[in-house]
């Protein structure tokens, strides 16, 4: 069986008058079909670079990304972004800014009636049902990242991208919305990409963890695996040997072989 | 997500000293739905000021020319000579003589043709130059040199092209109030977050629905400033460009009664633009606040 998403020695260099720095080298990653993979790293390994270029919203210098064997390089609504800071559009409701992705996905495949429909299932998945009239102005950093996701769910993507989705949050709505994450995640079975600085959320939520080594230059320094069975319970873990162990894989990676060093300016 | 009810006993852990409170009796509310006497106060607080001004400004003017040989009519001759012009805009006694209510009127008319066509094409342009760096490029310098004109030196070019002082009248008009909006639109299409202009591009927006759906609405606090100043300034050339083009507006009334030696009229006339000018620029303000009420919040 061949991979659903794969990397194929993917590179990224940008340059800036006439000096060329090269964020990312050589990523190889293949993902199957509803897994979830987490991609930790410290700040400014290019990390979020990596998602952009999945996303296609910046072009690949090298490599190629593979969607069911297809190349893509633009942008699309199979590959659906959360971004980090919900990028909601804040003259419309938040019926409206879920209703302009379906409107733009679903128009000609689904009645009016059933995009209705559509966009409400889409709002009670992550409870924003009842305040479909509000504008994002009126709600709360959590339920934005909610409806962020939504939107990015509502278009059907065959991989959801999401950038450090919850790293503006207080930690008890991120604990919230992880669980409902998992919620989403077991019930839908989407394939998902999650970029996170928190060690915790990435072993929580993933099936399998990559982890990146520090720019410039940054590449894939190890990928773990998350023995742990679905559904996963926050407290039952929170002593659970094989948590605990790649907890431990984790922080031994970013804090002992991969220690962030301020780069020399 | 219900959260476990504390039990009467986990409350019991603490035990609060049990005290009687003393009950305050408030003063029953004043539920009256307008409070005259504040709305009163406020209204005086924001007329008197001016009002006492404006006396004192007349009292100094009508002191200082009340001479023989003044060259100036002082408040008390506007009132006898142009009376009329003050208490009635709107009466008709023919085709030339009728109140400034009407000529303003026809002015206006044709400011909203003109600053209406710029607001489009304005629009539209800096659109166009905000999202485009080569038009940017190629366009900028063009504008940059063309908004120095003055309005009424477009005036004989336009009335060559026209061949009639009413389209030249609105060309000016359109010619005056364009740059500030198309300025305004660019800098505010160039201001857009990359996060919408990414979520447009993840749902593959075309450049209508981008155009209508994200730069708008996103834009549209630059865009009304524009559109704000463009009012004032095409308001600023319709009284000067139709001093030239003759007509029945508020502009070309005051070069005729200049013709007439009626310097009263004149100034009851400054009065009407001056006071007109304030409303437009407060309407296209008000617009803006209304349509970009949710643009502001993020």
């Amino acid at each position: 069986m061949s991979a659903y998403l794969k990397l194929d020695y993917i590179g990224k260099s940008f340059s800036r008058g006439g000096k060329v720095s090269e964020v990312l080298r050589d990523i190889r990653l293949t993902i199957d079909e509803g897994e979830f993979v987490s991609i930790i790293g410290h700040s400014g390994c290019g990390k979020s670079t990596l998602l952009n270029l999945v996303a296609g919203l910046t072009p690949v210098s090298s490599g190629a990304v593979l969607l069911e064997n297809r190349e893509v390089n633009a942008p699309g609504p199979d590959r659906a972004v959360v971004f980090q800071n919900h990028s909601l559009l804040p003259w419309l409701s938040v019926y409206d800014n879920v209703a302009l992705a379906v409107t733009k996905v679903f128009r000609g495949r689904k009645s009016k009636a059933e995009r209705h429909a559509w966009i409400m299932e889409n709002l009670d998945l992550v409870q924003m049902a009842h305040a479909a009239d509000k504008r994002p102005g009126e709600i709360s950093g959590g339920m934005k990242q909610r409806v962020g996701i939504a939107r990015a769910l509502a278009m059907e993507p065959k991989i959801l991208l999401l950038d450090e989705p919850f790293g503006a949050l207080d930690a008890l709505t991120r604990a919230h919305l992880q669980d409902q994450m998992m919620d989403i995640h077991a019930r839908l079975g989407n394939t998902m990409i999650m970029i996170t600085h928190d060690v915790d959320e990435a072993v929580l939520l993933s099936d399998r963890i990559v982890m990146m080594t520090n720019g410039p230059a940054a590449t894939i320094g190890e990928v773990l695996e998350v023995p742990l069975p679905r559904p996963r319970e926050r407290l039952a873990l929170a002593s659970d040997r094989t948590y605990l162990r790649c907890r431990e894989a984790v922080l031994k990676f970013l804090y002992e072989r991969h220690r962030f060093v301020e780069a020399a300016a | 997500m219900t959260l476990p009810s504390i039990k009467g006993d986990a409350i019991a852990a603490f035990p609060a000293e049990r005290q009687k409170a003393t009950v305050v009796t408030l003063p029953p509310a004043v539920s009256r739905r307008f409070d005259i006497t504040a709305l009163a106060t406020r209204l005086a607080q924001s007329i008197v000021p001016p009002l006492v001004v404006l006396l004192v400004l007349l009292a100094v003017w009508q002191v200082a020319f009340s001479g023989p040989g003044s060259s100036l009519p002082p408040p008390s001759e506007i009132w006898n000579e142009s009376s009329d012009l003050i208490l009635d805009p709107f009466f008709v006694n023919g085709t030339q003589d009728i109140g400034l209510g009407w000529r303003v009127i026809v002015s206006l008319e044709r400011v909203a043709i003109g600053f209406g066509l710029a607001a489009v094409a304005g629009v539209l342009l800096g659109a166009l130059v905000g999202q485009s760096v080569w038009m940017m490029r190629g366009l900028d310098p063009i504008f940059q040199v063309l908004r120095t004109v003055p309005p009424l030196a477009w005036l004989p070019i336009s009335l060559a092209a026209f061949m009639d002082s009413r389209p030249s009248a609105i060309f000016v008009i359109f010619i005056t109030a364009i740059w500030p909006v198309i300025i305004n639109t660019a800098a505010g299409v160039r201001n857009i977050p990359e996060d919408y202009r990414n979520v447009a591009r993840v749902l593959r927006l075309n450049q209508v629905e981008f155009f209508f759906k994200i730069m708008v609405p996103a834009a549209a606090p630059y865009i009304f400033s524009g559109l704000r100043i463009g009012a004032g300034l095409s308001w600023l050339a319709i009284v000067a460009a139709e001093m030239l083009t003759g007509g029945v507006g508020i502009g070309f009334f005051i070069w005729d009664a200049w013709n007439s030696s009626r310097l009263t009229d004149i100034i009851v006339a400054l009065v009407y633009i001056g006071l007109v000018g304030f409303l437009l620029d407060r309407l296209v303000g008000f617009v803006g606040v209304i349509v970009t009420r949710g643009a502001a919040a993020s």
